[in-house]
């Protein structure tokens, strides 16, 4: 395996591990509250479509020539990329909220026993909100496999990375019977963030007419400085944070020891 | 008619998002490489250079919108 096929079964890993475990958090709290079988029809549909948007666009991308494929995937890709990577450095600086599993499940949970009753048999609101969120999940690891996969013409390797993260997944999730809450999420997403934009800026470069220095061995030098420029990014808008929440508290500081005569 | 604008308002919002200008930045700064290789000099640098200016003009966007 190369190290670029190795990229790729590793982006669409943990991109899809992420993803199912949000998707999970959510089949989880519908059908713990309401019906465990409506829940899992709604997820086998939204797989089904998933599935079929993979095979049906597949072969249609790997059959465009290589330089329109590269410079259209790679400025998507790098697009998308910029979007996780942007969200990611926020989350980790503290400025953006983390993502929390048992608090998604609680308010999932809630909103599923506010729907109302429903009897014994098929319930079509566990059915359409597991749908839809397997769906909306998936879609992102559907968009990550068809441009990764695309790109290397490897879409049933990135097609498997993504099979075996559900796997994972959804026996842990057996095993636990609760939200992955302990799934390092947001780390995971700050690492597929940088792999996006990698990728996404060596195959568009590569597309737009650029030969990169070492050709795929750029990899190498690419993927860390991205994380290195994303690590600097997220201390320094970290330390710009708590420079102003001490700020903001120093006036009430002064104001408190002024009052008690300090 | 209504469907097609729905599905392309709803791709345009999963890829690009809430910031359009890093997506007109990216392909302005594939357009240039594109442009600069054609006169044969060594471009592989632009985009690296593009990225790290898009994304850092980003993250000062979403902390002024704060």
């Amino acid at each position: 395996m190369s190290g670029a096929e190795l990229g790729l079964a590793l982006s669409v890993l943990l991109a899809c591990a992420v993803e199912a475990v949000e998707a999970l958090t959510i089949v989880l709290a519908v059908g713990t509250t309401r019906s465990w079988s409506s829940a899992m029809a709604g997820t086998g549909a939204a797989l089904i479509v998933l599935a079929g948007v993979v095979a049906g666009l597949g072969p249609a991308l790997t059959a465009l020539p290589i330089d329109a494929l590269r410079v259209s995937i790679g400025g998507l890709l790098l697009i998308f990329g910029l979007q996780w990577l942007r969200k990611a450095i926020l989350r980790a600086a503290g400025i953006k909220a983390k993502h929390d599993e048992r608090e998604a499940y609680a308010l999932e949970s809630a909103a599923a026993r506010a729907a109302g009753a429903w009897h014994a048999g098929f319930d079509g609101y566990s059915f359409a909100i597991s749908f839809k969120g397997v769906l909306l999940e998936g879609l992102e690891v559907a968009f990550i496999v068809l441009t990764f996969g695309a790109n290397q013409h490897r879409i049933a390797l990135a097609a498997a990375a993504a099979g075996l993260a559900v796997v994972l997944v959804v026996l842990v999730g057996v095993a636990v019977r609760a939200p992955l809450a302990r799934v390092p999420e947001n780390t995971m997403k700050f690492i597929v963030g940088v792999m996006l934009s990698s990728f996404g800026m060596f195959w568009g470069a590569e597309g737009a007419g650029a030969s990169w220095p070492g050709g795929e061995a750029a990899l190498l030098a690419i993927v860390p400085g991205v994380l290195l420029l994303a690590l600097a990014l997220a201390r320094r808008l970290e330390q710009w944070r708590l420079t102003a929440q001490a700020r903001e508290a120093s006036p009430a500081i002064l104001t408190s020891e002024q009052a008690s005569g300090a | 008619m209504r469907l097609l604008a729905a599905a392309l308002r709803a791709a345009w919002e999963f890829v690009v998002g809430d910031d359009w200008r890093t997506a007109v930045g990216v392909v302005a700064t594939l357009a240039l490489t594109a442009a600069l290789a054609q006169t044969g000099v060594a471009v592989w640098w632009v985009v690296p250079v593009g990225v790290v200016a898009l994304l850092v003009l980003s993250i000062r966007r979403a902390m002024r919108l704060r």
